[in-house]
């Protein structure tokens, strides 16, 4: 064996005749990722966060352009030019809700389809002249040209061909840095921020109330900005723009005309807020708008920054988010209770894109008297993975960026019940027997607000009670006559 | 029916004159994509490689393409579509990505167990230039102390061709890298059935299943990605073509191409041919009656059994409903777009039940799909349709809007167009993503074309009704 395969191997012990038939439980786990696994009560808490996924590991991470496309996609009345070969925009094409109340230029699928000469000669030109013709051809009001892997190496000059084209059209043309491989999704967000940043403060704050957010963090794709924007109306507070959930681009323009930034999803759009900070002076909130707490919490963190810094215009703010919350409740706790009443002692695992998510997500199982039992997150950092250990059960598995073996693993490990998760979660779930709840893209439900936690009860309850379990093998395991005995 | 026999077939020569020659046809006049009506290359080779018995798809490049074909593709199958991928950085493009490459297949084979590996490059990949060859002979040197498992590998560059070329790609490389000795002669016939649903295979295997003949379907994800409820997750799901089936194709005794595009390129079934000298039979995909009749054809010719009564009377029931439900769908105007050999076959069935294809549309290019069309049905059709290799859905609607279209006959990503204009769309093929059970749909055989036939009759019935103030209770 040469010495670089004795490298590799020494970090993978085993030898193919040593590999049970189906690995079960920890052995399931690449050595190199036993540090981006944390079982709470054993031993002190370390996480090993923000690493390039492993190979061969299948992670459910996506790359660079996805964090960049995410974060952008909802702005509505924009063209999204996706610079590169057909996949990146043909698998982005109209993939998730992102509602909008106007335009909905956002649910089309734009690219330079680049080919083998673009990638001899170079792509610039292809890309000038698609521009030429997509402008004129929708009239949007900006152009976000994204770069993919293949314009990262060829080296193509996007700045260039964007400022140009900027200047024959007379409408902002912004290049998005966001070539796959330099990174991951956080990368992809830095790089969207930086986009939109071009954008803030190009426009007309005049008539902006003192008294007025942007909603960052949110993407609409149910229709939540909308039931935020109608809470925070209700409170007396004018929404400037959402970053991006119905977004426009003249609502980033003169988003720097806001008196606070709210800043949900902290991985995507808190560079942004961080940008505005120092560029505008307008301070930022970290909010959540999922479960029931941290929905009052962040609508009460609003009000109370208000009566503090604006007291005269904000009068009785406190008193009126209290009657709205109070108001919300009432409708909100009865029903839960019912729903409540099927699911107390049931057990959740949690797996989505940010961890801010996780949080709301498992102090809302809470309310159901549900358990989270796995609870971990593609992007979160070391700190947010410490936090949620805090608030999470001794021997709830935390987990940093993990893939279908171990979360298989873990599902069957912890015999849960409910699985929340995205489009690539769900068939692992369901292939064990287990409930599902998207609290990702395809999501059509909206699941934010206090509504949005009456909506994802009902989720949960109806995918938890549904009878069919009764006839999947696995779970079958427990009550079929012709199995009894045999449980381990 | 065989490899020459093709050519002389009297459907080729019979001529119809077009609307629209193909010579007319300047291609699409736009530089920019909108709304593809193609994926990129290394998702077919993925989806390939899933039809192989114990195999991992492997991708070369960045994560990104990985999770993003996987999502797409599970959105359709609704079952784990696991894709391993080397997960390239920003220091690996520029050295090289053969470490992760190596590591990423040793994780692959010692967590998964793979027996197989099927490698896809990526644009990523191909760009800076890594010799994957290479690299994996290197590969099997270094760690050939260890069991390792059969690797394959396909070029895959998504900035050329579309995942069409990536799934014929695919299966070529499994049979030249798999199927390398002359093995003893047997009794089976090989079958490389294009990109067709699960349920497809299921019914190819049973036809010649029912003309005696064991068949080596390839690629066959009929139970990989269309799996059973279980006790314990797979890994690996069950199913797919085994190794030792592989190795027997260069024995087999007849092989069998589906798909007319494809016909004028290098195939698995070329491969077999000059290699060891397995007699190829080259064929449309057998959507509708007369390419079903034409792959019964060959397996009476193979076999030498006449057509199994079950089979005979599924062709009879099918063509006595044709006589029940053709004043429903007669002169209806269609656009049919998507994977070039399934227009074909599509445009064909359209064609026999008296519904006139307006527009075949398809993202590939240089797939001489109108002369296909032509070859296909051009005897039956009236009027032969436009036809646009290289279309988006931006050129698809623009060209239709004048068509007055009646019905669309494509997948999933026609819906809006079908909305738009308020007319039924049959959805098809891959991928569905706005209804149920695309891996359960049914297109081939004459069980196929029954069922094509069904929901589009339903389809119509439906609008009409909807569409109706009476709301006629008999229809």
């Amino acid at each position: 064996m040469t010495e670089t395969a004795k490298a590799i191997t020494s970090e993978c012990p085993e030898t193919l005749e040593e590999r049970p038939a189906i690995p079960a439980g920890r052995e399931t786990i690449f050595e190199e990722r036993k540090d981006q696994i944390h079982r709470i009560g054993e031993g002190e808490f370390a996480m090993a966060c923000n690493r390039d996924s492993l190979a061969g590991a299948v992670s459910q991470r996506a790359c660079v352009f996805c964090g960049s496309r995410v974060v952008l996609y909802p702005i509505a009345d924009a063209l999204h030019l996706v610079h590169g070969p057909i996949g990146c925009a043909a698998y982005t094409w109209d993939i998730r809700g992102a509602l909008s109340s106007g335009p909905e230029l956002h649910r089309l699928s734009f690219s330079t389809d680049l080919q083998e000469l673009d990638v001899v000669f170079g792509g610039e030109k292809k890309l000038a002249k698609a521009l030429d013709e997509l402008i004129p051809r929708y009239g949007p009001k900006a152009a976000f040209v994204y770069s993919t892997c293949i314009v990262g190496l060829i080296g193509d000059d996007l700045a260039a061909v964007c400022r140009a084209a900027a200047k024959r059209h007379g409408i902002p043309v912004i290049p998005v840095q966001s070539e796959g491989f330099k990174g991951n999704k956080r990368e992809g967000y830095l790089a969207a921020c930086k986009a939109m940043r071009t954008l803030v403060g190009t426009g007309d704050t005049s008539g902006i109330s003192k008294l007025s957010v942007n909603i960052m963090g949110d993407f609409n794709l149910a229709g939540e900005t909308w039931i935020i924007k109608d809470y925070l109306t209700r409170m007396g507070v004018e929404v400037v723009a959402g970053i991006t959930g119905d977004g426009r681009v003249d609502s980033l323009r003169r988003a720097h005309g806001a008196g606070l930034n709210l800043v949900q999803c902290s991985g995507s759009t808190q560079d942004l807020a961080r940008m505005m900070r120092e560029d505008f002076g307008i301070p930022f909130l970290r909010v959540s708008w999922i479960g029931i707490e941290d929905v009052a919490e962040s609508l009460y963190a609003v009000a109370e920054h208000f009566e503090l810094t604006q007291p005269e215009l904000a009068g009785n703010i406190v008193e009126r988010t209290a009657e709205l919350v109070r108001a919300e409740l009432a409708v909100l706790m009865p029903q839960l209770k019912s729903l409540r009443r099927d699911l107390e002692g049931k057990k959740a695992a949690v797996y989505v894109g940010g961890s801010f998510k996780a949080f709301s997500l498992v102090k809302a199982f809470r309310h159901l008297g549900m358990e989270v039992v796995i609870v971990g997150s593609q992007t979160g950092t070391e700190e947010d993975y410490r936090e949620l250990a805090a608030i999470c059960a001794p021997g709830t598995i935390v987990v940093d960026d993990a893939n279908p073996l171990e979360l298989s693993a873990f599902l069957k490990e912890k015999d849960v019940d409910i699985f929340v998760g995205g489009v690539k979660e769900r068939p692992i779930a369901f292939k064990l027997g287990v409930g599902f709840c998207d609290h990702n893209h395809e999501r059509k439900i909206a699941l934010e607000g206090f509504v949005g936690m009456l909506n994802f009860a009902k989720e949960v309850h109806a995918s938890v009670l549904s009878p069919i379990w009764r006839f999947v093998p696995r779970r079958n395991l427990h009550n079929s006559p012709m199995n009894a005995g045999e449980e381990a | 029916m065989n490899i020459d026999a093709v050519m002389d077939s009297p459907t080729v020569a019979a001529a119809v004159a077009p609307v629209a020659p193909a010579s007319e046809y300047k291609g699409p006049s736009n530089v920019s994509t909108t709304n593809a009506c193609k994926l990129c290359t290394p998702l077919g080779a993925t989806l390939a490689f899933k039809g192989v018995e114990g195999a991992v798809s492997f991708l070369h490049g960045s994560q990104g393409c990985a999770t993003y074909m996987r999502r797409y593709i599970i959105s359709h199958f609704r079952e784990p579509m696991d894709i391993a991928s080397s997960s390239l950085g920003e220091k690996n493009a520029i050295y090289g990505g053969g470490p992760n490459l190596k590591k990423g297949l040793l994780n692959a084979m010692q967590k998964y167990g793979a027996k197989v590996i099927g490698v896809a490059t990526t644009c990523l990949t191909e760009t800076i230039g890594d010799d994957v060859p290479r690299l994996l002979a290197e590969f099997r040197e270094e760690f050939r102390d260890l069991p390792l498992a059969e690797l394959v590998h396909v070029s895959t560059p998504s900035y050329s061709g579309t995942h069409m070329d990536g799934f014929h790609g695919a299966v070529k490389a499994i049979a030249n890298q798999l199927c390398v000795d002359a093995a003893p002669q047997n009794a089976r016939v090989n079958v490389f059935s294009g990109m067709v649903s699960p349920a497809d295979i299921r019914h190819l295997k049973e036809i010649c299943l029912a003309f005696g003949v064991e068949p080596i379907v390839l690629p066959d994800y009929s139970e990989t990605l269309d799996a059973p409820a279980l006790l314990d997750y797979e890994n690996i799901p069950s199913g797919g073509t085994p190794l030792s089936d592989l190795r027997a194709m260069s024995g087999a005794r007849a092989s069998i191409d589906l798909g007319r595009a494809i016909s004028a390129q290098e195939t698995a079934g070329t491969s077999l041919h000059g290699r060891f000298g397995v007699p190829l039979f080259r064929l449309g995909l057998p959507v509708g009656i007369r390419e079903t009749d034409a792959f019964f054809e060959a397996l009476k010719a193979i076999t030498g059994v006449e057509t199994p009564r079950e089979l005979a009377l599924e062709r009879g029931r099918y063509i006595d409903s044709l006589v029940d439900g053709h004043k429903y769908v007669s002169g209806l105007r269609a656009v049919v777009y998507g994977e070039e050999d399934l227009c074909i076959g599509l445009t064909s069935f359209l064609a026999e039940i008296g519904v006139q294809p307006v527009l075949v549309a398809t993202g590939a290019r240089n797939r001489d799909l109108a002369a296909h069309i032509q070859a296909a049905c051009g005897d039956v059709l009236r009027r032969m349709p436009i036809v646009r290799e290289g279309a988006d859905f931006f050129d698809i609607v623009e060209q239709a809007q004048g068509l007055a279209p009646d019905l669309l006959v494509g997948h999933s990503k026609g819906q809006r167009a079908a909305r738009d204009w308020d007319i039924p769309l049959l959805r098809v093929g891959f991928p569905i993503h706005d209804r149920f059970g695309g891996q359960r749909l049914l297109h081939l055989g004459y069980r196929g074309a029954q069922s094509l036939f069904d929901r589009l009759v339903n389809l119509v019935l439906e609008k009409k009704q909807n569409d109706s103030d009476i709301g006629y209770g008999y229809l």
